[in-house]
């Protein structure tokens, strides 16, 4: 535990110091190589607005009509029979969708059922595990003008099942109900 | 795919306002939504100069390649399309260590750039190539080592152990990513039969 806070605390630090090290060894024009580099990160912010815009757009239309909380309702009883506790329902269906709701949902699952509750570590798992999917999406194949995406979606939408099972089978059996 | 999804959720989300009468909250949101996507895109601007000119380093010394060849014997079961020692491998492998760590402003201008080389590879075309799929569906997993923020939101409220779901997570993070690897790997193959990439 300690190892790991240390290291996520020193990481950055640590790869910054061995970059600017070896580049200077090289003899890399350093910060004229930064330069360059920060150039296209303006570049690729900008082309990245009209793809989120789209999305969120149509994210935040389908949650605030009620429509995501209708489908939510309408699969709820064909999970229950499984074990788990429906509050979490909604979190798993919403983690794919948007990082910032589902943030909140966690947040107030955890206020209401506290931290250390079956509810708490199963939402901070579900949470933590996976990420919010169609921004990802959105953002890679957005930033580098790709318009289709495959498979992808089918893909990351299963392996969030997945993840969603192994978050509940994983807590119960380290945790317990 | 994308664009019958976008249209759906539009649409249903505007007959369900004008059903539910929830259209001034539909109506709020939508412009809510749009400052969001332009504010998310502009706070990226400080970290994507910030680390693709640190990586521009990284590239130009030769210890990008590194990283890509240390990688190398994963890299050519996950990637078979990438050539070795290609420096994309050495962005990927980056965007996964950043993104393990739970440094989500690391990883995504790392991401960025490896897809960018991808589609390098891929001859420029607006079709996404096997490679960009798989990298797409390993970060829609990702493994994660330390997820910071659901730490911090357990001390908010006074856990007794807020690391405690550490290890919880990273073997649902870990399990999720291997099966993405496969389904991936399964619809690779089901495109091949059907004659596609």
């Amino acid at each position: 535990m300690h190892v790991i806070q240390f290291l996520s605390l020193w990481l950055i630090p640590i790869l910054i110091a061995c970059i600017l090290l070896h580049g200077t060894y090289k003899r890399v024009p350093t910060y004229e190589a930064f330069v360059e580099g920060g150039k296209e990160g303006i570049q690729i912010a900008f082309s990245l607005i009209p793809y989120l815009v789209g999305m969120l757009v149509a994210v935040s239309v389908f949650r605030a009509s009620g429509a995501l909380d209708f489908f939510i309702s309408y699969i709820k009883p064909l999970i229950i029979p499984f074990g788990l506790p429906p509050e979490v329902v909604p979190l798993a269906i919403i983690r794919p969708i948007s990082g910032t709701a589902s943030l909140g949902m966690v947040t107030d699952l955890i206020a209401t059922y506290g931290p250390d509750s079956f509810i708490g570590r199963l939402a901070s798992t579900i949470q933590g595990s996976t990420e919010t999917t169609l921004y990802v999406l959105t953002v890679y194949f957005g930033a580098v003008g790709i318009r289709k995406m495959g498979d992808a979606l089918k893909v990351g939408l299963l392996a969030d099942l997945i993840s969603f099972i192994v978050s509940f089978i994983i807590v119960l059996w380290m945790f317990g109900k | 795919m994308v664009n019958l999804i976008w249209v759906a959720l539009l649409l249903i989300g505007l007959m369900f306002a004008g059903i539910n009468g929830t259209m001034k909250d539909v109506n709020e949101a939508m412009f809510q939504g749009a400052k969001e996507a332009v504010t998310i895109s502009i706070g990226l601007i400080s970290v994507l100069v910030f680390w693709l000119g640190l990586m521009k380093i990284a590239e130009q010394s030769g210890l990008l390649s590194f990283f890509a060849h240390l990688f190398r014997p994963i890299a050519k079961k996950i990637f078979p399309e990438v050539p070795p020692d290609h420096p994309a491998l050495g962005y990927i492998l980056s965007n996964m260590i950043a993104n393990m760590f739970g440094l989500g402003n690391a990883a995504t201008p790392l991401g960025i750039k490896a897809m960018e080389q991808l589609k390098q590879l891929n001859g420029q075309t607006d079709e996404p190539s096997r490679s960009m799929i798989t990298f797409v569906a390993l970060n829609t997993a990702s493994i994660t080592l330390i997820p910071a923020t659901v730490i911090s939101i357990r001390m908010t409220y006074h856990s007794a152990s807020p690391g405690e779901i550490i290890g919880t997570t990273f073997v649902a993070s870990l399990i999720a990513t291997i099966s993405a690897m496969m389904i991936d790997r399964a619809f690779y193959i089901r495109r091949r039969k059907k004659g596609g990439l």
